[in-house]
């Protein structure tokens, strides 16, 4: 039921001194929904969120138009503890996660709000709108943030991985961060809320700065469809490389795949090549990814791979060269010819329970 | 207009410094940023089409940003502004600095990399389109413009696949790995970039508010992986994985 957001003068001089004071810090979630559900690593986002001021209030704003996305306020109400509050903007503008309007919107609510962090998740959602809407507010944001070290101070890796730079944020509010959802693990919720969920309200548009909105349109998304779970959050995840040689033998990859319950990844290489569709690229400028099981088949282990799945529990890796890169981080190698390996895995391995 | 910059080239296998300050930059090989190099390519390719008739590179920085602008006047780039810096200047101070050419310059198009692969932040493009009010394609993977509508359509790689939108010109396009392959610079047009001009500015002229809201406290490696094992079999594979790892 939407009710009539209250707004909150919060005066700038309040803002201003209130930097360091626990007492008045509040978040501001930046949420992604799809098919009337809060998308998974939005979640982290709010684990992030406490993570930082434990019980601080935990806003989720949430933008689409029509009954998905009441339907997705509705569960994103009572999707983890620490949310208190569900904001909601519903208009054809939003129709789609476009970053012109999203970036007036987190703009607009901010300035009601007065919030002490906003977080977005470092998903292709968070990385086009956050900054966006940083450069709006003044800010310089944090992207890509591994650990939280404190209100304000993050850890982020930089060069692709290969080091850690730890950041203070010296600024004035808000906050702005997008985090790594590997990094922020959902921990299970358990039993029903006994609050009742978050309240829902109506976000005011009305004072909506119209300016940039309309120059961009969507005009269509093209993906595979796949019974294969989501490669960002899959317990384990099969990749293939180069030597695959061809979008036909990359089949093998899938048979495992599904053999295991596991998601598919690729390497640039692979992808370049036209083996498969960009949304499977793991490594430093794909997709960043922390499965239980990471198997790697062809892949020679070139730094911008290792990038996006070094933080993997365990890591396989098979290979005809011994002297490829991956494993210097496999926990298990083994070096062979992936054309007779794959098949005598697909033979041996026990049906997935 | 393209926005380049120089970074440690990407095959160096880099060195975080033993004070923890940072990276060591002294006496490694630098190069124009991988994504750079593809958005001029990107920005020479719509030149040669006829769609543009000129193509201005930028780079912001130390002296030796001036090495990185002649690169790119050497893959064809008409003109270069180097605006001098010496000190590391965040995304949003890049992107008021980059505001303030835009105004000076008039560009239709501004292209730059999706994100350098030194801080890998991924932020410069999307501040500069906020700052100017113009749409973004960021992650392109295709863009066509259209003279006549004043438009570019621009194939996105975003996590479900590849999204397509159309957004008016001017927009700010960032580039991403497949959008197209960098040309090398031939001998010729390394001998014709010496005599293109470039042009400077300060810090001062362009009288711009140097953000300092980030402070890096340091600078360190990552966890090691504890050291893996070379198996024979893939009977012993899948043995460890099961009793070993239990992660089957």
């Amino acid at each position: 039921m939407a009710c009539r957001f209250i707004l909150q003068n919060l005066s700038k001089r309040h803002l201003l001194h209130s930097t360091f004071a626990s007492r008045s810090a509040s978040t501001l979630i930046l949420a992604e929904h799809e098919g009337g559900s809060i998308k998974a690593q939005s979640l982290s986002a709010v684990a992030a969120a406490s993570s930082i001021n434990g019980d601080n209030p935990v806003s989720l704003l949430l933008a689409g138009s029509g009954s998905s996305l009441q339907q997705a306020a509705e569960k994103a109400a009572t999707c983890h503890p620490s949310v208190s509050q569900v904001l909601v903007a519903d208009s054809d503008k939003f129709a789609h996660p476009l970053a012109e309007p999203w970036a007036k919107l987190i703009q607009l609510v901010q300035l009601k709000g007065g919030y002490s962090h906003v977080i977005a998740t470092s998903g292709s959602f968070g990385k086009n709108i956050l900054p966006r809407a940083a450069a709006l507010l003044d800010v310089s944001p944090v992207t890509d943030v591994v650990e939280i070290n404190g209100p304000h101070q993050f850890i982020r890796p930089i060069y692709a991985g290969n080091a850690l730079c730890t950041v203070r944020y010296t600024g004035a509010n808000p906050c702005m961060l997008s985090v790594r959802s590997t990094s922020f693990p959902v921990p299970p919720i358990s039993g029903d809320l006994k609050s009742g969920g978050a309240s829902i309200s109506e976000v005011d548009l009305s004072t909506l700065d119209e300016d940039s909105i309309g120059k961009s349109r969507f005009i269509k998304l093209s993906s595979e469809e796949t019974d294969r779970p989501d490669l960002g959050s899959a317990r384990v995840v099969v990749t293939g490389g180069r030597a695959l040689k061809s979008a036909e033998n990359f089949k093998m990859i899938e048979k495992l795949a599904e053999k295991l319950g596991a998601a598919v990844g690729a390497t640039r290489a692979a992808v370049d090549a036209g083996f498969v569709p960009n949304e499977l690229q793991v490594g430093q400028t794909g997709k960043i990814v922390a499965p239980e099981l990471y198997m790697a088949f062809g892949v020679s282990g070139a730094i911008q791979h290792l990038a996006g799945m070094k933080d993997s529990k365990v890591i396989v890796a098979v290979n005809k060269d011994a002297d490829a890169p991956i494993f210097q981080v496999a926990d298990y190698g083994l070096v062979g010819d992936l054309f007779e390996v794959i098949p005598e895995l697909l033979e041996k391995l026990p049906e997935k329970k | 207009m393209v926005a380049v910059k120089r970074v440690v080239d990407y095959a160096v296998k880099i060195r975080v410094k033993p004070d923890k300050s940072g990276v060591e930059t002294q006496n490694v090989k630098m190069s124009m940023n991988p994504f750079c190099e593809i958005a001029l390519e990107e920005a020479l390719k719509i030149k040669e089409s006829g769609l543009a008739k000129e193509v201005v590179a930028v780079s912001m920085g130390p002296s030796n940003c001036v090495d990185t602008l002649r690169t790119g006047l050497a893959m064809g780039a008409d003109r270069a502004i180097h605006v001098e810096a010496s000190r590391d200047l965040v995304p949003l101070t890049v992107a008021k600095l980059l505001k303030k050419l835009v105004e000076i310059e008039n560009p239709g198009l501004l292209i730059l990399g999706k994100q350098a692969i030194d801080d890998d932040c991924n932020q410069t493009g999307q501040m500069i389109a906020g700052l100017l009010g113009w749409p973004q394609g960021t992650f392109a993977s295709k863009v066509v413009l259209d003279k006549e509508k004043q438009v570019a359509t621009v194939d996105r790689e975003v996590d479900g696949g590849l999204e397509t939108l159309c957004l008016d010109l001017p927009a700010v396009i960032t580039t991403d790995l497949r959008l197209n392959q960098p040309r090398y610079a031939t001998l010729p047009n390394i001998m014709k970039a010496k005599s293109k001009p470039i042009k400077k500015f300060t810090l001062e002229e362009l009288n711009v508010e140097i953000k300092s809201d980030l402070e890096v406290v340091q600078v360190t490696e990552p966890p090691k992986r504890k050291a893996g094992v070379i198996l024979s079999s893939v009977d012993e594979l899948i043995d460890k994985l099961k009793n070993e790892a239990h992660v089957i």
